[in-house]
């Protein structure tokens, strides 16, 4: 590949200003796509605290440890932390990083609104977080806010209403800033369909974000103004009806869905041709893979919701709409494994990541498919089955994603390598200790215990007990992640490559990357990024 | 510059996209009430009384059976007079309900129905229904309330049994 390594030590090169300043007025893509990981990561560990709470309550049947309305309130704040706080975040945080080097932009376009979309994070997570000192506590209804229920939150309430307000507000400026950036900012020569797939990924992410962030802020407007505004969107009291709040609320959550692993896809399709030492297999069958799941993802809502009461030919449509999004999803998977298909495979820490990503990723693909089926999701409907389904596809999917990653633009962050030794036993503590975390719950689930309960029958206690020591030992790996990323200030030197030939424009920047990349586009040729 | 014109222009863009879509899902809601009186989904029952012709089926006999709930927060007693009916379909029948207040205070309550099997609704026509409008209730008020319905005979073959149930809500709290 055409090595155009660029040393920015001309006069006008000038660093960041010292202090906290240089946190707070940042508007450095990749000082602000650092603060998104960090806030990300910590938010990783908080709602992973939560996650400790809730399976040592679930460690052996009885009520022990918690009140049960706090196992509520533990499992409700658990993923809108996890969802909102440390996936999201990690996302952004990485488009930030990356996406201005791997189109050879300056910068991201809209420099100072990617500051603000930053900063509101910690307010809006700092305001949800403190409702857990109020009078009734955090929000306990589930994530899902279905009213009436979520209707009955205490002091709470409107706290958790304008703090998803903020979150939402915080991801569409995330994502015009990445659209803007991606459609206005690429090199000279960069026509779309010769991005590399992360920003691809991310450009459709963008546009769903877009599309369904300000649908659930209408629909948290509507339960506000039901609450303290006398309307009745869903009360049926006053004419409205608590179901329409569920086809609302999923028509955003659905999509949603696809923003948490659609950039994933992207991370993993640029690792795999790396560590396999071939291009990409059917670079343009992924982008094409990718749009056909962004618009299906419109079109499938309600199979979140089979036994609200549907008539038949709902169902078949929500059903065989959802069974539809396995054949583009089935193509990435094919694509990647026709990528590793007699290539001279090797396993560092980022390959060993993303490997678990597909495999893993598709038992959670293969369990959502099982729950498409109408009919026998009338069974699996609210049971652990669905919590085994959902974690499979968001921890060894979207957030090995993330962890393979952070692993594989870590030298180029810091300049240094990270211990591949320590690496690697976080990939193989954490992979095991995720498959005996989460794959018990779906003979639980099968075996017809609910989710959401703080006590269960005794005869779900085994399963529960492998699940917790599971959920510990992954929790405690995740320490160690924290010190390999610590650790790497001391390892040696990275190169400008870092790894063998990788391609792409972010490996021609010097290890670490200079404050400012690219002042000038690059000269790229007509073959960069991916060979074709 | 002309880069920035076209940053401004597509933030523009991407801006009216996010308010429109804020808007959307505001459109939802009057979307998913068109749709469910159109379809009769979501066991809606058809509030547009048609004009409705009496046709009688004496060959059919389909049993209606009548469930009343009262909300947590209403403090009313509210039950059918006779729990189940077998009717004629294209026939019209009467029935009543009788609901108290169990307060000692003046009352507006409002009973709202809904009709499974999500197929029946459409084809279940109430002529009159104390569910049409708010009802109000003098302190311990006790009084039958009258509905008038008719089953219509395009009502699916399968369908040998229709529920109607209402549930009884407190308009005050």
């Amino acid at each position: 590949m055409t090595a155009v390594a660029q040393a920015h030590d001309s006069h006008d090169d000038h660093g960041p200003v010292k202090g906290i300043r240089r946190w707070l007025f940042s508007t450095n893509h990749k000082d602000i796509g650092t603060m998104y990981l960090v806030f990300s990561l910590t938010m990783f560990f908080v709602g992973g605290a939560m996650a400790m709470v809730i399976r040592s309550e679930l460690a052996i049947p009885g009520l022990q440890f918690v009140h049960p309305e706090f196992f509520n309130q533990m499992t409700t704040m658990h993923a809108l932390i996890m969802i909102f706080g440390a996936i999201m975040p990690a996302f952004v945080g990485l488009a930030n990083w990356m996406i201005p080097l791997m189109i050879g932009a300056p910068d991201m376009a809209l420099p100072r609104m990617n500051n603000w979309s930053f900063w509101i994070l910690p307010i809006a997570f700092s305001m949800l977080l403190s409702t857990l000192l109020m009078p009734g506590g955090a929000p306990a209804a589930g994530w899902t806010m279905y009213p009436p229920l979520v209707l009955q939150t205490g002091d709470a309430f409107p706290f958790l209403i304008f703090s998803i307000h903020l979150m939402g507000i915080s991801s569409i400026m995330g994502a015009i800033n990445i659209i803007v950036t991606i459609i206005n900012m690429r090199a000279p020569n960069m026509s779309l369909l010769k991005m590399p797939m992360f920003v691809w990924t991310w450009l459709i992410t963008a546009y769903l974000l877009i599309a369904v962030m300000p649908v659930l802020a209408g629909a948290v407007t509507m339960l506000l103004t039901d609450q303290f505004f006398g309307t009745s969107f869903f009360l049926a009291a006053g004419g409205g009806d608590p179901v329409m709040f569920q086809h609302i609320f999923w028509f955003f959550g659905h999509p949603e869905v696809y923003i948490m692993i659609l950039p994933a896809f992207g991370i993993v399709s640029e690792i795999i041709p790396v560590f396999s030492r071939k291009p990409l297999f059917g670079h343009d069958s992924m982008v094409y893979a990718a749009s056909s799941i962004a618009f299906l993802s419109f079109i499938v809502w309600a199979h979140h919701m089979f036994t609200v009461g549907m008539p038949f030919t709902g169902q078949l449509f929500f059903m065989f709409t959802t069974m539809m999004i396995a054949v583009p999803t089935g193509v990435k998977i094919f694509n990647w494994v026709a990528t590793m298909w007699r290539g001279a495979m090797s396993f560092e820490t980022p390959m060993l990541f993303s490997l678990a990503f597909v495999f893993l990723f598709t038992i959670g693909g293969f369990s959502g498919l099982m729950l498409a089926i109408a009919p026998a999701d009338i069974q699996y409907h609210d049971t652990y089955f669905v919590v085994a389904h959902f974690h499979y596809v968001l921890v060894p999917g979207s957030v090995f994603a993330i962890m393979a990653g952070a692993y594989y633009w870590l030298p180029k962050w810091t300049g240094h390598m990270y211990n591949e030794k320590l690496g690697k036993w976080h990939f193989w503590l954490s992979t095991i200790f995720v498959n005996l975390t989460f794959f018990p719950m779906h003979f639980l689930g099968l075996a017809g215990m609910p989710r959401r309960i703080p006590d269960y029958s005794t005869q779900f206690a085994d399963f529960n007990a492998i699940a917790s020591i599971g959920a510990f030992g992954f929790g405690l790996s995740q320490l160690l992640f924290v010190w390999v990323i610590l650790s790497a200030r001391k390892g040696k030197l990275a190169t400008a490559e870092v790894w063998d030939n990788p391609p792409g424009l972010e490996w021609t920047v010097p290890s670490p990357a200079p404050y400012h990349t690219f002042e000038t586009p690059p000269n790229i040729g007509a073959n960069i990024g991916f060979e074709k | 510059m002309p880069e920035h014109d076209d940053n401004r222009s597509l933030v523009a863009q991407l801006l009216i996209m996010t308010v429109a879509m804020f808007g959307f899902g505001f459109l939802l809601v009057p979307l998913y009430d068109v749709f469910c009186e159109i379809t009769g989904f979501g066991g809606r029952p058809n509030a547009a009384a048609a004009a409705a012709v009496e046709m009688p089926d004496l060959k059919r006999e389909v049993r209606i059976q009548f469930v009343t709930t009262v909300n947590s927060n209403a403090r009313f007693e509210f039950a059918p007079d006779v729990s189940n009916m077998t009717v004629h379909p294209g026939k019209m029948y009467y029935a009543t309900f009788t609901a108290k207040n169990l307060t000692s205070q003046h009352k507006v309550a409002q009973a709202v129905p809904s009709i499974a099997p999500v197929s029946a609704a459409e084809h279940f026509t109430k002529i009159e229904c104390f569910c049409f409008t708010t009802q109000d209730f003098l302190p311990n008020e006790e009084r039958a309330m009258p509905l008038q319905f008719i089953v219509n005979p395009e009502l699916p073959e399968y369908v040998d049994t229709i529920t109607l149930q209402y549930t009884f809500f407190d308009l005050e709290t």
